[in-house]
């Protein structure tokens, strides 16, 4: 038996022992050991792949450093993104305000780097000292003649959900000030897609095909002027429902944008997603292209993927990641590939995310709401899962634990979405099930 | 061009370094004092170094606990760690947030065993680390001297050496240990993390508890014979090694890392006088292949001209060792800004290599680079996080220090004494011949 924590026990389901009643969206318990992390992160890892802006963290020197080209979020273009920028506010800016010296840093960033807009990412202490970060920003903006946005993302202020909000927040002020003239009514904002290892190229390339144009990539390859114009598009298509919900919202109210759920994991989500979109703009010739593309990516996929299942077929998977879409995908792929998922868990999820994965489940597979690295690797043995799929801070639990695991977060180098990430995901996973070592374990 | 705010940091917060110190104590577990990303960034940024499962803890701030202190989320922090962990240590480090609103977590946890009276409670050891003043090494060392101040006591004298390494690797940690052995030593080393931060995978009745020093150790250093501390910039200055000189009047020597001949030297002098013995056989073949291995490589090395960035005393250590094979240290480059940095490098260079080093500190890494561009260096030595540098100038970069978060076994990484030294001397003379080598027309095969 898994020891759990008393305050724990209403954030672990097993499916089909009791009633589903699943406790989630609550504050981490002090002294679990979350893997989840805070308001700020949420921020920065949303916007952080928008290229060609400047990114300058608020605060003393950690946030930004442990910020520092983080995530595999690949650029077509400007690298700006990747430098990590910090007012480093010492003891006596501590004591006698930070503003001035977030002007001074603002202004000779941007004077050096021209970027096309600035985020200012406000840390823990920020509002403790009283610095009025919004007045710096719209003075900077003004003398700069770029947006400058400040993100309220303290990190004790709420979750990383809160963070993902704020994020939103600032992307939405953003659009709507750019017009652009080459914006057609078949068009798309990609939302909740962040380029990792180049996956919103692979995406693009499809909605080409399919003659759909998109108007910006929010915020994967992401740039300013795209995103300043993203209010043009038809239908705003949103991954990752845990962060860029919000600003789908927020664009259906202020632009009538209607939106789409979309996941682009699996060749089940990912054949969805393009029918859905095809399916919106009620053009036979779209969906004729998007039949065509379907059928021809899936046979080129299919037979290697099957060699996988083989090989594959009959092993037990444990899931555990930040939203709810990425693992509701992935059950759906391991199934693909002969394996059951006998453990999932999500750092964010909602009730309605929790009652979509449950339903998705099969009985007896448990379900987790903000874990800790001892239950993980407690229902890992006591499920007998034979691969992980998580983050950098679950590959550990997994390696030490003595089981495969497959990298599904910011860090991976290899695309695993689209059709092609489909094969790629079943490679990762034989690579690591199949590796002779585990015989020393 | 100077500028206000950092770019590309070269160093790191102080509650890192307290995580990683507490680390190295036996069954301990660390508990930061503020956000829960605080806890969060810190495991992932030394899990993606280490390649080990880094549980450390936090008292999960929220909005109230901003307002009203967060002495009750350290409260069920600590319950919560004893009841998961079970741990021997709680080792508390505060964070920007809670030193900002002034919270007294000594007081906290004052009461906090008031409260539990009947239970049987780990130690708990509160250090002040707010992320705004100093750095990683800062917070390290203040945690080292948290844990001797806390621990520490006096007692009968013992023929026993204290050691304080520093932020060192897990392979240099384990050959200090070896060292010391093979002296004959008793000896108390902290932190040593060398067993809890490169641990064997875990065996089937799960998580291990090994590892790390033992608090009877710390216990014990306040009666040791004498205590060795490791990185010129700490001396006289208010370390673990200073407490318990002068409070517990345990003998101090400072001395730089042992890095190349000359600094291992001064070490291996003092353990002798120390254990009044001779130099071990093994150690004196090391120093001898060392110097054959220095003749064999000088001439391709000869003069290069050197990047070095990290830690100050890491830096100063390279250095040391650089300079001494032939090569150039021209830019030397830390985050630390300890006012001693330019100081310590020109005492262990030679004088030939003295005049026109850029020494920088408290640099980030765009500075440094910027720097280096104008020098044409012909290597770098340092942490990962200067591979772009080595990219964008088409050189080595020789990987040493933390963080290496692009290779594996950044933690086995030898740099002290004269093993560590030979490992280092021919991973630079390969990288250096590997260059050539590639841009060669012939294609040797021969060097």
């Amino acid at each position: 038996m898994v020891k759990l924590l008393e305050e724990r026990k209403q954030q672990i389901h097993q499916k089909g022992k009791e009633p589903f009643n699943l406790e989630c969206g609550k504050d981490s318990l002090p002294g679990s050991v979350s893997q989840r992390a805070c308001v700020f992160c949420g921020s920065r890892v949303v916007l952080y792949p928008i290229a060609d802006a400047l990114h300058l963290v608020h605060g003393p020197i950690g946030c930004a450093a442990y910020t520092w080209d983080i995530r595999g979020a690949l650029s077509s273009g400007p690298q700006l993104h990747r430098l990590s920028f910090s007012t480093d506010l010492s003891e006596q800016d501590v004591i006698f305000g930070g503003e001035k010296k977030l002007d001074a840093c603002l202004g000779e960033l941007i004077d050096f780097y021209r970027p096309k807009a600035a985020f200012v990412y406000s840390t823990c202490i920020i509002g403790v000292i009283g610095d009025d970060v919004e007045a710096v920003c719209r003075k900077v903006s003004r003398e700069k003649n770029i947006p400058v946005m400040p993100v309220d993302s303290e990190g004790f202020k709420g979750t990383k959900k809160d963070g993902y909000r704020a994020a939103c927040e600032a992307l939405f002020k953003l659009i709507g000030t750019l017009k652009r003239d080459d914006v057609g009514a078949k068009s798309v904002n990609i939302l909740g897609d962040f380029n990792l290892a180049g996956e919103i190229w692979i995406i693009r390339e499809y909605f080409r095909r399919m003659g759909i144009q998109v108007v910006s990539t929010i915020t994967g390859d992401g740039r300013v002027d795209d995103i300043r114009s993203a209010h043009q598009a038809g239908l705003n298509l949103v991954q990752c429902s845990g962060s860029m919900m919000h600003l789908a919202k927020l664009l259906e109210g202020k632009y009538g944008t209607p939106y789409a759920r979309v996941s682009y994991f699996g060749v089940e989500d990912m054949a969805d997603a393009l029918y859905k979109t095809a399916d919106f703009f009620k053009d036979p010739e779209i969906m004729k292209k998007t039949q065509a593309l379907i059928a021809e990516e899936i046979s080129a996929v299919y037979p290697k993927i099957r060699e996988y299942r083989q090989a594959l077929s009959g092993k037990k998977a444990a899931i555990y990641v930040g939203g709810a879409f990425k693992a509701l995908s992935l059950i759906k792929a391991l199934r693909l590939l002969g394996i059951k998922t006998v453990v999932v868990g999500t750092q964010t999820a909602n009730k309605d995310d929790y009652e979509q994965l449950e339903k998705l489940c099969d009985k007896g597979t448990v379900i987790i709401d903000d874990s800790n690295p001892l239950e993980l690797s407690g229902f890992l043995k006591e499920k007998g899962a034979d691969i992980f799929i998580g983050g950098v801070k679950e590959r550990p639990i997994a390696y030490k634990s003595g089981i495969a695991f497959c990298d599904h977060n910011h860090e991976r180098k290899v695309p695993l979405a689209g059709f092609i990430g489909m094969l790629n995901f079943a490679k990762e996973v034989y690579s690591s099930a199949a590796s002779p070592v585990w015989r020393f374990v | 061009m100077k500028f206000t705010a950092s770019r590309n940091a070269c160093k790191l917060c102080s509650p890192l370094g307290a995580c990683i110190a507490f680390r190295g104590v036996g069954e301990a577990t660390p508990l930061l004092h503020g956000s829960q990303g605080c806890a969060t960034y810190i495991r992932r940024y030394l899990i993606s170094h280490f390649k080990e499962p880094v549980d450390i803890a936090c008292s999960s701030f929220t909005e109230a606990s901003a307002i009203f202190g967060g002495k009750s989320n350290l409260k069920t922090g600590l319950d919560n760690v004893v009841k998961q962990y079970n741990p021997r240590l709680i080792g508390v480090a505060t964070t920007c947030l809670s030193e900002t609103i002034g919270d007294d977590v000594n007081l906290f946890i004052r009461q906090f065993k008031k409260e539990a009276c009947a239970r049987d409670l780990p130690e708990l050891v509160a250090v002040s680390t707010p992320s705004y003043r100093g750095t990683h090494m800062d917070g390290f060392h203040q945690a080292v001297k948290g844990l001797v101040e806390y621990l520490a006591k006096p007692g009968p004298a013992a023929e026993r050496l204290n050691i304080f390494p520093g932020f060192v690797s897990c392979a240099d940690i384990r050959h200090l240990k070896e060292i010391l052995e093979d002296f004959g030593f008793s000896y108390s080393l902290l932190p040593d993390y060398s067993g809890t931060l490169d641990a064997p995978v875990w065996p089937d009745s799960g998580e291990t508890k090994e590892g790390g020093t033992a608090i009877e150790d710390i216990v014990n250093m306040g009666s040791s014979s004498a205590s060795i501390e490791f990185g010129r910039t700490l001396e006289k200055t208010e370390t673990a090694g200073e407490s318990l000189r002068r409070d517990l009047k345990v003998p101090l020597y400072n001395l730089g890392l042992p890095i190349g001949i000359n600094e291992t030297d001064r070490f291996f002098k003092l353990l002798q006088r120390l254990g009044k013995g001779t130099l071990p056989r093994k150690y004196k073949s090391e120093r001898g292949r060392l110097i054959d291995a220095y003749v064999d490589g000088h001439k391709y090395v000869f003069d290069k001209k050197a990047v070095v960035y990290g830690e100050e005393d890491l830096v100063i250590g390279l250095a040391s060792f650089l300079s001494e094979t032939g090569i150039r240290p021209v830019l030397c480059g830390s985050g630390e800004n300890s006012g001693k940095f330019k100081d310590c490098i020109e005492a262990v260079v030679l004088p030939q290599h003295r005049r026109g080093i850029d020494v920088r500190a408290g640099a980030d890494f765009l500075e440094i680079a910027e720097e280096a561009e104008k020098l044409s260096p012909d290597l770098i030595i340092g942490n990962s996080k200067g591979y772009f540098l080595a990219r964008k100038l088409d050189i080595p970069l020789v990987r040493a220090g933390f963080p290496v978060h692009d290779r594996i076994g950044g933690q086995r990484i030898l740099h002290l004494c004269y093993r560590g030294a030979q490992e280092l001397f021919d991973r630079i003379v390969n990288a250096l011949i590997e260059k050539d080598q590639d841009a060669s027309q012939a294609g040797y095969s021969y060097a």
